[in-house]
């Protein structure tokens, strides 16, 4: 344990009507660390991170980023604090090339602010980043519109926009959903690197098998609790979760 | 064996697209000359005009500035159903400044643009929220609503208005100033929206929940896009005050919300030339159909829906793509 926790999420809860989609969850979070979030369906996975980036009020419960009480703060000074996400549902400007989908990111005022108050030039940097994440420059996929590329790409995408925002927190909502091993195979290492350079980072993940390769350590949720938590192993070793996943035929 | 169409770009457009262009006078025009077109039309046109056209043509750059702030609004996600609000609390201004405090025209006109847009961004700041239909339901009610009440209180004329307002010196300068401004709007907004503020704008359209994520505040660029919009439909209403020499209610009719979006629909929504274009057509097109008497409005919107249903996408856009490709029909295999 080195100091206080990055993140720090105590007893959160949401209900959506007579639905308790969130119910008093707690985590916490050190810098360099990648979390994983698991469960079944439904379990309040995006909610917890709706809930943690302001796009969702909370009806109960504390959110904690760098000691700061960030709790129903609206989601673009949330943003500005440090916390990037992306979304389940990847939607580009489909008629835009790929690279200036990437504007808007780069037009943040946190990007300014962390360049000394100027924003220069969002084209080189949008191309940059986007090599980063897998668009090969010499094959010019950057240039490319967004209506033409397959979803690895859209998802990088995704990736790239999150990056763009220099944060200290990514939130990654099921990005290996939808692509192929290989495309998932790609993608990890670009992960790998960002806990290298020092990103904290928080997976909602299905595809168990490659989360748990990088994974230091899951939560799963199920009907809006959190039933289990630890490294990976011990936890899908834990009656209460194969219960939930696997139901209750034993 | 089955056919279908293939929309090829025209060689001139791919060779205009880069620093080639310039060599050769072809391309160059190619590239200039629908550029070019509205700036002679609009200095040419005053000076060929007989005096009732010159008339309509002042009508038509009203409605067509109105089109445009409209059309700012629209691709930022707003839709509008009240340029009327713009356009009357902008005569307004000007009338009020101008009886009250006999303040000239050419003062009273930049501060109703400013003034009467930014009161209107004031008007509509609790309903920036509101999204689509409901936004668009306050727009429609809120002057029709300032109608009632400058009837009920009597302020400013009450039903009478305010008239023997100062006219500008010549009309020459009203047509030309109203030309001027038109053509700014349309090149300055133009270029405006394809900057990259201008894509931040049209991302909140799309996908609001992206451009928050991006850590922007998009209620701010909301307001400063009401601001920009508003201001051009103000500017708009205070020039017709000082052509008119007189402000009232009328100022706040429909025709003003209504048209405009008329326009830009049959011109091409989402391009600042295509609802110029649109204010081009159904402006004289009223005009002519005055002779129709009372069955006027009825071919007017005969005429309406046949475009709209004929040519959905709008003229420019039609124009446009075929100024810039060709369509061949190619065989499918299968």
């Amino acid at each position: 344990m080195s100091g206080n926790p990055l993140l720090e999420v105590q007893e959160l809860s949401k209900a959506f009507g007579g639905v308790q989609a969130v119910n008093r969850i707690s985590f916490a979070l050190r810098k360099g660390e990648l979390l994983g979030i698991i469960g079944p369906n439904g379990s309040g996975k995006t909610t917890t991170v709706n809930l943690v980036t302001g796009f969702v009020k909370a009806s109960g419960g504390k959110v904690f980023f760098k000691g700061r009480d960030i709790t129903n703060w609206t989601p673009y000074k949330i943003v500005r604090l440090g916390v990037a996400r992306t979304f389940q549902m990847v939607k580009p400007f489909y008629q835009l090339p790929a690279f200036k989908n990437m504007i808007i990111p780069l037009y943040s005022p946190r990007v300014k602010a962390l360049a000394g108050g100027k924003y220069g030039d969002r084209n080189a940097v949008a191309l940059d980043l986007l090599e980063e994440v897998g668009f090969e420059r010499d094959a010019q996929v950057a240039y490319k519109v967004a209506s033409v590329l397959p979803q690895g790409y859209l998802k990088r995408l995704e990736l790239a926009k999150a990056i763009a925002l220099q944060p200290e927190l990514i939130i990654l909502d099921e990005l290996f959903s939808g692509l192929s091993l290989a495309e998932v195979a790609s993608i990890v290492p670009i992960i790998e690197k960002l806990l290298l350079e020092g990103k904290t980072i928080i997976m909602i993940e299905h595809r168990l098998k490659e989360l748990f390769r990088i994974a230091s350590r899951v939560i799963v949720l199920n009907y809006g609790r959190k039933i289990a938590e630890g490294p990976a192993k011990e936890v899908m070793e834990s009656d209460e979760v194969k219960k939930a996943y696997l139901g209750s035929e034993e | 064996m089955k056919k279908r169409k293939q929309r090829i770009d025209r060689g001139i457009k791919v060779r205009s697209e880069d620093i080639f262009a310039l060599c050769s006078w072809r391309e160059m025009l190619y590239l200039s000359a629908p550029r070019l077109l509205p700036i002679i039309a609009f200095i040419v046109l005053p000076l060929v005009l007989g005096d009732y056209w010159q008339r309509v043509l002042l009508s038509v750059a009203v409605f067509a500035l109105l089109a445009i702030s409209w059309d700012i609004l629209a691709q930022s996600g707003m839709v509008s159903l009240g340029q009327a609000l713009f356009f009357g609390m902008g005569a307004y201004c000007s009338g009020v400044l101008n009886h009250y405090f006999a303040i000239s025209p050419f003062v009273t006109i930049p501060i109703a643009a400013i003034l009467g847009g930014a009161v209107c961004t004031v008007l509509l700041l609790p309903v920036l929220r509101l999204r689509g239909v409901y936004f668009a339901m306050v727009t429609l009610i809120i002057p029709l609503m300032l109608e009632r009440v400058i009837e009920a209180t009597k302020i400013f004329g009450g039903t009478e208005g305010i008239s023997g307002l100062t006219a500008l010196p010549s009309k020459w300068l009203e047509l030309y100033i109203l030309l001027a401004a038109l053509l700014a709007a349309l090149f300055g907004f133009r270029r405006l929206m394809t900057s990259d503020y201008g894509l931040v704008l049209k991302g909140i359209k799309d996908n609001d929940r992206s451009v928050m994520n991006a850590g922007i505040n998009i209620y701010w660029f909301k307001i400063q896009a009401l601001f920009i919009a508003s201001a051009v439909g103000a500017f708009a209403g205070a020039m017709m005050t000082h052509v008119y020499r007189f402000v009232g209610m009328p100022v706040f009719a429909l025709d003003y919300s209504i048209l405009p979006i008329a326009a830009a629909m049959v011109g091409g929504a989402g391009s600042f030339a295509g609802a110029t274009l649109g204010a081009f057509i159904l402006v004289p097109l009223s005009e002519i159909l005055r002779a129709m008497g009372g069955l006027r409005i009825v071919f007017y919107g005969v005429f309406l829906v046949i475009f709209v249903v004929g040519l959905p996408e709008g003229i420019f856009h039609f124009v446009s793509r075929k100024y810039h490709q060709f369509e061949q029909w190619v065989e499918v295999e299968k």
